[in-house]
């Protein structure tokens, strides 16, 4: 809720809460401001009005006569003007309406205080100023005493309501006003405040996407240059272990290709001399002869799985190279299971023909593969499936074991993986399937494992028809 | 008996190999360097050179070049598997046909039959195609009258797309055909060497007139 009263972004938050500080001084200084001159209006007005009524009455309190009759009174209303009640005793001079205004409060308060009072009433939503002054003779010795006469008075302030209404009015006109300059400063502000945020996320954008040379130069000292200080030796630090990571790795990798190939030599020996061993076998005696036939199996395992370990450290390396031309698929598979001897344990399903550009003997190594590892590890009947769609052309190998259990399924395509710990040998070298993947990867395609609706182990191989020219 | 001369530097390798293709009946000599192997080939004249690419001194692609330079004579190159450079190199360099180490000698045997089979054909006379001439009983060629000097693999190929002309002929059966290969054949074997033929035999090998290139398909003989 409060999410989508408050704005998500940041300028417009900036915005929001510039103009609504702006607003808020503006109308706590016009109310203040308006406030005090509103008071100070009030106070000269009600002053400058008494000074009046009480210079009128000085003026014209010598002509009268003492005790005064009507005709004094009526003197001296008229000298005071309209909206004025002159008393004395039981005599009474009016004049105006307005004079139901004066209370019996301001009538006592003359009375017992003997001398000016002014009140503030406010009628019908009309200000007024009430005066009422007793009258004091001065005899010519100076003695002062009250005379019995007492004047009071109406003035209408509305006049001076209507001025303090300007001054309010003029207040928030130019709170008005500095609205558009709060949001200029805003926009400014938040530009500011801004581009270096951007700039941040520009960078840690291009750190998330690999790009570990990406860096922002702080600039001033505030938070934000912190901050950029922060990602900087962030990044920095990121970019030290991935580059040592990738050094170890490569490492690793050299390490491989670097073992394997200088296996191959004395491999290149063994598998010459062997099938010397191998045609002089049958005139030796038994126990030589067995040792003979375990040296020759030994020594073709060790050639394979050292062809299998280069293999993957060309993966590895990405320096494996796709010899793409466009072969009949079906006829590849085929050729691939008679060649191995394959074809009367394998139940081929497939159309007649179907054209593809890719790695002939990388087809023909991921096939070989998992068909091997059907017949090893499943049990016969193992059926290949071939179709296609266009966009697609998908080889299932499919066996009637008992399928991969749940906790093999994730790791069938691991190096030496090996998913029964007792059979340890194998005629496999652990790495068929990983480079079958690999292989699939390098066609833009992908190898699946899992199992069929019958039980058994299937593998699914799924290549791209638009395989770009490698 | 077929002499073969077989360069390879690593002593163990040569000897093992030079164990066993002798036991397939072959007489083998052998040098260690790129140098000995070109003096030895020279002094020998062997029918055949199993040659290791990576030597000391002049490297097996520079032997292979002097040796083509000089003879006709097959060379079978050892190559590391998926050393695309050194298959490419090779066969550039003018090599008949490859066989991947560490090599069975089995295999290498085959190899080594297959491609001096194709200096042997079954005689059916001289063909003419334009200015070409092609004496299959004799197995020789010549164009214009000159005679043209073929290497084995290269005259296998000649007769074997001139025998059907017209017909095409994909990389796959060229390979069954001539090289002897299964079903996983090099196909830059054919490519590679209808290259060398046509700079042989083409007025202007660009624009063949003879070993015609189809496209997604194979070659095949013309004029048709």
């Amino acid at each position: 809720m409060s999410r989508r009263l408050w704005p998500r972004g940041l300028r417009a938050r900036l915005l929001v809460a510039f103009v609504l500080v702006t607003v808020l001084g503006a109308v706590a200084a016009a109310w203040s401001s308006a406030g005090s001159a509103s008071t100070a209006l009030v106070t000269s007005t009600q002053q400058r009005l008494t000074e009046t009524i009480v210079g009128q009455i000085g003026a014209i309190t010598p002509q009268l006569t003492y005790p005064p009759d009507q005709g004094a009174l009526d003197l001296l209303r008229a000298a005071v003007g309209t909206d004025t009640l002159v008393t004395y005793q039981n005599l009474r001079s009016v004049d105006g309406a307005d004079l139901g205004l004066v209370t019996d409060a301001l009538r006592t308060a003359v009375h017992t205080q003997n001398q000016l009072v002014t009140q503030r009433i406010t009628v019908n939503g009309r200000p007024w100023l009430l005066v009422g002054t007793p009258i004091t003779i001065t005899a010519p010795d100076g003695t002062r005493t009250p005379s019995g006469i007492e004047v009071y008075t109406v003035r209408d302030l509305t006049d001076v309501e209507q001025q303090i209404d300007g001054l309010a009015g003029s207040a928030v006109s130019t709170a008005a006003l500095a609205v558009p300059l709060a949001v200029l400063l805003a926009l400014l502000a938040a530009g500011s405040v801004l581009r270096p945020v951007r700039e941040l996320r520009d960078t840690a954008r291009r750190l998330a996407a690999g790009d570990l040379d990406a860096r922002t130069p702080p600039q001033g000292a505030d938070e934000l240059a912190e901050l950029t200080v922060t990602l900087n030796e962030m990044a920095e630090s990121v970019q030290t272990s991935m580059v040592a990571m990738q050094r170890m790795q490569a490492d690793a990798r050299r390490f491989a290709a670097d073992v394997s190939h200088e296996l191959r030599t004395p491999l290149s020996t063994l598998t010459a001399v062997v099938e010397v061993l191998a045609t002089t076998a049958d005139g030796m005696e038994a126990d030589a002869r067995e040792s003979a036939q375990m040296a020759i199996i030994e020594t073709h395992r060790l050639v394979r799985l050292v062809e299998d370990l280069m293999e993957v450290s060309r993966l590895d390396a990405g320096t494996a190279s796709l010899r793409v031309e466009e072969v009949d698929v079906v006829g590849v598979v085929r050729d691939g299971l008679r060649a191995r001897g394959w074809l009367d344990l394998v139940e081929l399903v497939a159309p007649e023909e179907i054209l593809l550009r890719l790695d002939r003997r990388r087809l023909d190594v991921i096939v070989a593969n998992l068909v091997g590892n059907a017949l090893r590890h499943g049990e016969p009947p193992v059926r290949l499936d071939i179709s296609a769609s266009r966009e697609q052309v998908w080889i299932e190998v499919t066996d009637s074991g008992p399928g991969l259990p749940e906790h093999v399924l994730p790791h069938v395509f691991d190096r030496f993986y090996k998913a029964d710990s007792a059979r340890t040998r194998t005629p496999g070298s652990g790495l068929g399937l990983a480079i079958a993947l690999e292989n699939a990867r390098l066609h833009g395609g992908d190898l699946t494992a899992g199992n069929s609706s019958g039980g058994g182990a299937r593998f699914v191989l799924r290549l791209p028809r638009d395989l770009e020219d490698v | 008996m077929v002499a073969i001369l077989l360069i390879e530097d690593d002593p163990l390798v040569r000897r093992g190999l030079q164990l066993a293709l002798s036991r397939h009946g072959h007489e083998v000599r052998t040098a260690d360097t790129g140098e000995g192997g070109l003096r030895e080939f020279h002094s020998a004249t062997p029918d055949l050179v199993v040659l290791d690419l990576m030597l000391p001194g002049i490297d097996g692609f520079e032997v292979c070049r002097r040796i083509r330079a000089a003879s006709e004579v097959p060379v079978i190159m050892l190559t590391a598997r998926g050393d695309d450079f050194d298959v490419v190199g090779g066969l550039a360099a003018g090599a008949d046909d490859y066989v991947i180490k560490p090599a069975q000698p089995t295999v290498l045997d085959a190899r080594i039959r297959a491609v001096l089979r194709r200096s042997t054909s079954t005689p059916d006379g001289v063909r003419t195609h334009r200015d070409l001439h092609i004496d299959t009983t004799a197995l020789t060629v010549s164009l214009h009258g000159k005679p043209v000097q073929l290497t084995p693999t290269e005259l296998r190929l000649l007769l074997t797309l001139s025998r059907a002309p017209g017909r095409v002929f994909s990389r796959q059966q060229l390979l069954e055909e001539v090289w002897e290969h299964d079903y996983l054949g090099d196909s830059r074997l054919v490519d590679n060497c209808v290259q060398r033929l046509r700079a042989k035999i083409e007025a202007n090998p660009a624009t063949p007139e003879y070993v015609q290139t189809v496209r997604g398909f194979g070659y095949r003989f013309g004029p048709v």
